[in-house]
């Protein structure tokens, strides 16, 4: 089996792998946000809104952390990609044109 | 009464609507894949719709009335994992789904592995753990039915459960998501409704959390509940939700890249507001609820019904049910797609794809596992959270590694991923059964740490891929 798009393809496999990992970091940040100031300010005499320091820091101020972050991920990692390029029933035609234009 | 029966009405037009819609496509993708069509919006909807269930909407508020703001800090976990999933095996399984013209998670995972003994499997995991799972949310949902509407358990039962079973299987995994999207919307203004009630009854959120802090400090503590526990639900509803087939099966499910980066958005934007919201109002009601709720399950009812009045309850209680029916709808599709793709289709394949036998053999499915789920939950078993949790953390065990690292591990083989299913589920079980527990680190951590160990070995034990899949998975032969 020739897979003309082999390259292609394998481009694509590495470019998902790079989303990937910047998703990973992006997970482990969130983590270590939620995990600093809940523990970290745990004994903190302050209030927000009645609430205790800790918490508005880790879970309210956390989530918009969250949703900025994602917004600036899919914006500067991510890439459009065509999703239907990569279909292998594809291949046979391809080729065959491939050696008319020979 | 009356909102919620509009509601569950207009739900069941959509479906109907859908069904009309069904006519000369290819009947398979359509039914249980919406011919991968969805948009952004929607594929963020229906991703945090299904898994904001019976446990987000009562169970969850219900321990942080009594448990304090430790455990909204849990509930909190489950913000990023939308975006998480999506981003990491999002695209991925889009193209490589195309690429092998996948329906189903078992199908993907028979392309990657091509054995019938992981097809079968995966198959039984999700029968099981998706009907156990959907008994609970019944149990959830009648439960609530009842104690808002004071009709029997049984007729509440009827009422919702017949309907979400009958739009599935009418309108198949398009009719899923559509509903999934306007009951996630529904949820948002349930969640504001309470919020905004509790808030007005209690003076503001200053003077509630006083009066809860005098009562009892230990509310406002971040460590009231343990940090082993806390953290290992990390993996249990974070890194784990990576592996559930209810998520994977969305990723093969949408239109373009453009819809799958605003869901990752939209997803997360939403999903945090309703769990800080929702968790937050049952923190809350601690300073205004007057009596004993009689379980953590009743906190959020009990304090619907003491503070909206009539007409506001019933709009109320269509948030908790459409969590519910979200999550019932969308399982009941996949158990569905395990019967009849995995299982019938797999093993006895039709010549043609637009087979009429096809579309009576889904439909009739669809209705006899709801059926089935429905006799189940007239004798229901106890603790909605604990089996909705034990079987996530199954679910889990099962699908994590065989997923992720079919897709992102070339050396990754049948073995491998059969080892890992046993050994993961089997070591999660026998913990629970026998009582096992280290630390209150939730089981579900050991099963997935026994999974990875099982695949590796398994694999590297055994010979490696055919180059054909390395080929269609990988673009190349090593």
């Amino acid at each position: 089996m020739k897979d003309y798009k082999a390259k292609d393809f394998q481009a694509l496999n590495k470019q998902l792998k790079k989303e990937a990992i910047y998703t990973c970091i992006l997970y482990a940040l969130f983590f270590i946000w939620w995990y600093a100031t809940a523990y970290g300010f745990a004994d903190a005499p302050q209030r927000v809104w009645g609430l205790p320091l800790w918490f508005f820091l880790s879970c309210i101020v956390g989530w918009l952390f969250c949703c900025v972050g994602v917004t600036l991920l899919v914006k500067c990692c991510f890439r459009d990609v065509d999703l239907n390029a990569y279909n292998i029933e594809e291949i046979p035609d391809t080729s065959e044109k491939a050696g008319e234009e020979l | 009464m009356v909102p919620v029966l509009c509601y569950l009405f207009i739900l069941l037009g959509v479906s109907w609507y859908v069904g009309t819609l069904q006519k000369g496509r290819s009947f398979v993708t359509e039914y249980f894949l919406a011919d991968r069509s969805l948009g952004g919006f929607v594929l963020g909807m229906t991703l945090i719709a299904t898994f904001t269930s019976a446990s987000s909407f009562l169970g969850g508020p219900g321990v942080a009335y009594s448990t304090g703001l430790s455990w909204v800090l849990l509930a909190m976990i489950q913000v990023p994992t939308g975006f998480f999933t999506l981003g990491i095996l999002g695209k991925k399984f889009a193209v490589i789904s195309r690429r092998i013209n996948s329906v189903t998670v078992t199908d993907f995972l028979y392309q990657r592995y091509r054995s019938n003994a992981v097809v079968i499997g995966s198959s039984i995991a999700i029968i099981a753990f998706f009907i156990a799972m959907m008994v609970a949310q019944f149990k959830g949902g009648a439960v609530l039915f009842e104690s808002l509407t004071g009709f029997s358990y049984e007729v509440g039962l009827i009422i919702f459960g017949l309907v979400v079973v009958f739009y599935t299987a009418i309108g198949g995994f398009r009719a899923v998501v559509l509903t999934d999207a306007i009951q996630a919307v529904v949820m948002v203004i349930a969640t504001v409704t309470i919020l905004i009630t509790v808030l007005l009854k209690g003076g503001g959120s200053t003077a509630l959390v006083d009066v809860i802090a005098a009562e009892n400090p230990l509310m406002l503590d971040a460590n009231a509940t343990a940090r082993p526990t806390i953290l290992s639900y990390w993996v249990l509803v974070g890194i784990g939700l990576l592996g559930l087939p209810q998520n994977t099966v969305r990723a093969m499910s949408y239109k373009d890249t453009d819809s799958l980066h605003k869901a990752m958005i939209y997803g997360t934007v939403v999903v945090g507001f309703l769990m800080l919201g929702m968790h937050l109002a049952g923190f809350y009601a601690q300073g205004v609820l007057e009596g004993v709720p009689a379980n953590s399950d009743a906190v959020i009812p009990m304090t619907v019904m003491q503070l909206l009045p009539g007409f506001w309850s019933g709009l109320f209680l269509a948030g908790p049910l459409a969590a519910i029916m979200s999550t019932v709808s969308s399982l009941l599709i996949l158990a569905s797609a395990a019967i009849c793709k995995d299982l019938i289709l797999h093993f006895h394949p039709r010549k043609s794809p637009s087979d009429s036998n096809i579309r009576a053999i889904s439909i009739a499915a669809t209705a006899v596992i709801g059926a089935l789920t429905f006799l189940f939950a007239l004798d229901p078993p106890n603790l909605i959270v604990w089996i909705n949790l034990f079987a996530m953390g199954g679910l889990e065990a099962a699908f994590f590694w065989p997923t992720v690292l079919g897709l992102f591990w070339k050396r990754a083989n049948a073995t491998g991923a059969l080892c890992s299913m046993i050994g993961g589920v089997g070591t999660y079980v026998a913990m629970g059964q026998f009582g096992i527990n280290i630390m209150g680190i939730n089981n579900v951590c050991f099963g997935l740490l026994a999974g990875l160990v099982c695949f590796i070995i398994g694999s590297l034990a055994t010979k490696k891929p055919d180059k054909e899949v390395l080929l269609t998975f990988f673009g190349e032969e090593a």
